[in-house]
């Protein structure tokens, strides 16, 4: 009891960070249509830059905030510097155009920062709770408590705000988006902005647990797309879903059947599940326009 | 670093700065993973040869002769490393070749080198690269086994006879984890729980909750490297898992005792080099001089801890200047058979003797067991 | 242009020219190594203008493929005994029967789902590779047997060096490659494809049997990337799990796609820039990523349809 205990704590840990990776893909997916693979290195940088202001004396909070920022600022610069130029392009070109951003932003973060491996402390300390016999960190109560609350605030937004609805009326259509007074430009510039910072905010309260480098984005890219894929793309819900998923699948697996396989447990739920809902658990029904 | 540039139309061009290249040099090549999943190993690598190398050439250089490095990144890919060696040899035009932070890089490296009769000294850990021996191929590092064979040996003192293993499933932690269960009978040990992480992965309480509700497991072993020994180091502290806790010689630095927090790294052995306790080495110890005058240099120049790795270069380094000047000459053959005649030699890994059977040239004894105490390291023995 | 040179025989021509004239020009022998490479990687390429050009389908896991072509060569001679050459007949094998199983469900899937499905696929395969250490030697890989043909044809009085060997008979493997694709696009099969890539659903509605059509594409594909990663396997004559990663295919669809994905010898340009731009931006060292990068994003912002087509059309402009 408690080891299943102990798995399911291990699974939203993980779980937890992959769904708000997750979540920042959600967001730009539904303001533009673009999954946008360097998602994973904005949570890079929320982590890098946060070590780096902490280590230059900075306390805590503020070397967060800065990091979330400032990464939110370089979302805003690569929408209007790569994807508006690149608008109408086919969705293999943007897997392009993101990925190497990505490549990028990582090559820049190794000049800029280092190629060690970095820290800096849990917000409340590293003394586990200890429930019915499995322990689990403050800090994983930090990143889930974090996804819930972005998850929430996602919610309300896309479902209660002008804005939010303004976003998705230019993702399912831009042209009459544009035609009921929508500003397209400020809701892409705005998804990107937020996105960015999410991702950023994914790597400041994850790096406690899983430490950074300037080589973490690609896997977080690939977990958090997978989460989000599994649960149906642009839908918060899909992704928040998703992604305690895959961390769940990979704890199972990984406590009850096979260590080495676990990743690969995670893959074959979603080939399955992709199988018989073709657009994730809540995605969209898309219609072919001719 | 060198700056080469080989476009075709720049070819013509360096035939005709080869006139102005009469100044006497030795070129050495180095393809080192400086990038991509072995950054963390081949980083400080780089680091250390452009700084010795720097160094050798404002001191003269060897006989006289200036030192001219040509180093590539190869990212850790097998593939790359072999076009990065066939142009250090084919078109660099090299007198030798230090590199492969890993052994898939390694393996590819000393194909070419072995087919053009260039020396070459690997900086990875597998037992392959010179078993059985190739007359080309050295290298500086322990084997993985010989790690295995220290921690057990250790564990043997204390009484184990049944342990949990954690392995990392990238090269390094796979290749130790296959040695160290090829050796581990030799103990009278047993390994009843074998578990593996991905070095990306967040999370690791899964596998060690199994491994401490193991019945009578006695002590736990993490073959790895990078980040993830780091992970398991503080999820073991969380579990409580209260086990006699064993690393490997891949998070020996500074970094892992950082990272995994002092108070979770307490009381954690592994086999290390004397790089890692050079202000605790007898005041006679041969390894003392050159331990001291590479950490102090190291630090200063790049303000990072020294890790083993960043030794491994500066000891394929010091192998082969110390075989050409003896050598006096540049001539690849000629350096092979100095190398093979290298004896007693003191490096940062350990004394080094070469021969004709032996292409490592460091036994047991290299290692120490080393103990992290009070948030730092100390010797066991 | 003579009107008899059809366009298939000019870019065969051209193919062929290139492979026989550049060696005249190298330097030294690391030229034929890096020559050979981009063969290897072109003849993947030119499976992925099938896929992508022809049937406007994606794939995220192609390198899964490769690895199992590599992989084939690696296993099949030492465990069955089978010669190289037939152990990449093997591979090809072993891999279009994976693409036909998984062809179905998976090519249901549109666009980003596509592409996590064979991106799912391609991570299975490179987890194989190095979880089944006893048999694929794990993430350090494992040793290829030698082909065998350069000595053979030592025996025929034709003696090449490895890197010779190696440029002319991947680039003869290229021609071969091209030359079968670029029939495929004139025949029955390539029109129904191309007008699936213009709409499916106008393609389904004039009668074309999408599902079967894309599974086609898929299969063939599959092929030439198994191939690819045999012959780089027998060349390099050792093998990783790399060769099977992630990475890897990202890299099949970048070099595709940036060359231009509408042609084959665009694609196989592309294959061209990726593998000689990071042998060039050795000289920039720290900056290597960023310039890359930087590449991949202007090339797809500047030049859509890939380099090569965006350079002539901008070339013929000018003439007229």
């Amino acid at each position: 009891m408690s080891e299943l205990l102990q798995f399911l704590f291990s699974g939203v840990t993980v779980g937890a960070v992959y769904a708000l990776v997750a979540l920042g893909f959600t967001i730009i997916y539904n303001a533009s249509d673009v999954v946008n693979f360097a998602q994973g290195e904005f949570v890079m940088l929320g982590g890098m830059i946060t070590w780096f202001a902490h280590e230059a004396g900075l306390p805590l909070p503020l070397a967060a905030l800065i990091a979330i920022l400032a990464t939110a600022c370089l979302g805003v610069a690569m929408n209007k510097l790569m994807i508006e130029p690149a608008r109408g392009a086919p969705v293999v070109s943007l897997i392009i155009i993101t990925i190497g951003a990505s490549i990028f932003i990582q090559g820049a973060a190794q000049l800029v920062f280092d190629k060690q491996i970095h820290t800096f402390p849990a917000f409340s300390g590293d003394t586990p709770f200890r429930i019915g016999g499995a322990t689990i960190l403050p800090q994983s109560l930090w990143v889930t408590g974090g996804a819930l609350v972005v998850f929430v605030g996602l919610w309300l937004f896309f479902t209660r705000t002008m804005l939010g609805r303004a976003v998705l009326a230019t993702s399912n259509n831009r042209l009459a988006a544009q035609l009921v007074g929508i500003n397209t430009g400020f809701v892409m510039t705005l998804s990107f902005a937020l996105s960015a910072a999410i991702g950023a905010l994914a790597g400041v309260l994850a790096t406690p647990i899983t430490l950074t480098a300037y080589s973490v984005g690609i896997g977080f890219a690939l977990k958090g797309f997978a989460g989000a894929m599994l649960g149906g793309m642009g839908n918060p819900k899909g992704a928040l879903v998703g992604g305690f998923a895959i961390g769940l699948i990979e704890a199972l697996t990984a406590g009850y059947l096979s260590s080495q396989y676990k990743d690969a447990a995670a893959f074959v739920v979603i080939l399955a599940v992709l199988f018989f809902l073709p657009q994730g658990l809540f995605g969209r029904k898309s219609t072919d326009r001719v | 670093m060198k700056k080469t540039l080989t476009t075709t139309a720049l070819a013509s061009l360096a035939l005709l700065s080869l006139t102005s290249a009469a100044l006497a040099e030795i070129k050495l090549g180095a393809s080192i993973s400086a990038t991509g999943p072995a950054a963390f190993l081949g980083d400080p690598e780089a680091k250390t040869l452009e700084m010795l190398v720097e160094e050798l050439n404002a001191k003269g250089g060897i006989n006289g002769e200036q030192i001219e490095l040509v180093l590539y990144d190869d990212g850790g890919d097998p593939n790359k490393a072999r076009t990065f060696a066939t142009r250090l040899v084919e078109d660099d035009g090299v007198a030798a070749i230090i590199g492969g932070t890993t052994t898939g890089t390694s393996m590819s490296i000393l194909a070419i080198a072995e087919d053009a009769e260039v020396p070459f000294i690997s900086l990875a850990g597998a037992i392959d690269i010179i078993d059985p021996v190739k007359p080309f191929t050295f290298k500086t590092p322990h084997t993985d086994r010989m790690a295995c064979q220290k921690i057990f040996e250790d564990m043997q003192k204390r009484g184990f006879t049944k342990i949990g293993m954690i392995s990392g499933t990238d090269g390094f932690g796979a290749s130790m984890q296959a040695q160290c269960k090829s050796v581990v009978a030799d103990y009278g040990i047993e390994i009843i729980a074998d578990e593996t992480y991905d070095p990306k992965d967040a999370d690791i309480t899964a596998q060690l909750t199994k491994i401490k509700n193991a019945e009578g497991v006695q002590a736990v072993l993490n073959p790895g490297f990078g980040q993830g020994p780091s992970i398991v180091t503080r999820n073991f502290k969380q579990l409580e898992v209260g086990l006699p806790f064993y690393q490997s010689h891949g998070v020996a630095s500074d970094g892992f005792i950082e990272l995994a927090g002092s108070d979770a790294a307490e009381g954690v052995r592994l086999p290390g080099t004397a790089l890692l306790v050079a202000d605790l080495l007898a005041e006679d110890d041969v390894q003392k001089p050159v331990v001291t005058a590479y950490k102090t240099a190291f630090e200063a120049k790049t303000g990072t801890p020294v890790s083993t790795f960043g030794g491994y270069a500066h000891d394929a380094f010091l192998i082969m200047t110390d075989a050409i000047t003896r050598a006096g000459s540049a001539e690849p053959a000629a350096i092979r058979d100095a190398i093979e005649a290298t004896s007693g030699l003191a490096g940062t890994t350990g004394v080094y003797t070469f021969s004709a059977s032996d292409h490592l040239g460091l036994d047991l004894s290299a290692f120490r067991m080393l103990e992290i105490k009070n948030g730092t390291w100390a010797l066991v023995e | 242009m003579t009107p008899k040179l059809t366009p298939k025989l000019a870019t065969l021509l051209v193919l062929a020219a290139l492979i026989a004239l550049t060696p005249f020009f190298f330097p030294s022998g690391y030229y034929y190594r890096v020559g050979a490479l981009i063969f290897v990687n072109g003849i993947a390429v030119t499976g992925m203008v099938i896929l992508i050009g022809y049937a406007g389908q994606i794939s995220l896991g192609h390198a899964g493929f490769a690895g199992i072509g590599a992989y084939a060569c690696a296993l099949a001679p030492v465990h069955w005994g089978l010669h190289p050459a037939l152990a990449v007949v093997l591979g090809a094998g072993i891999s279009a029967v994976l693409a036909f199983l998984v062809g179905r469900p998976v090519l249901r899937l549109k666009g980003y789902y596509l592409g996590v499905a064979t991106l799912g696929l391609g991570i299975l395969v490179s987890m194989v590779l190095n979880n089944e250490r006893e048999l694929t030697g794990g993430p350090d890989g494992m040793e290829v047997p030698d082909l065998g043909l350069r000595d053979l044809l030592k025996d025929w009085g034709l003696n090449l060096s490895n890197g010779e060997f190696w440029y002319f008979f991947s680039g003869l493997c290229l021609l071969i490659g091209a030359w079968l694709a670029l029939n495929l696009y004139n025949s029955p099969t390539g029109r129904a494809l191309r007008a699936l890539h213009g709409s499916e659903v106008a393609a389904r509605t004039v009668g074309v049997d999408v599902a079967r059509m894309k599974l086609q594409a898929f299969i063939i594909s599959a092929v030439y990337a198994s191939v690819s990663g045999s012959l780089l396997a027998l060349q390099n004559k050792f093998i990783t799990p790399d060769v099977a990663g992630f990475m890897h295919s990202i890299e099949m669809v970048t070099m595709a796609v940036l060359g231009g994905v509408g042609s084959v010898l665009g694609a196989i340009f592309g294959a061209g820039i990726l593998t000689l731009l990071p042998q060039l931006l050795t000289v920039f060292a720290d900056y290597e990523q960023m310039v890359l990068g930087i590449v991949m994003v202007l090339v797809m912002i500047f030049l859509r349809e890939g380099l090569l087509p965006s350079l002539l059309k901008k070339f013929r402009g000018k003439d007229e």
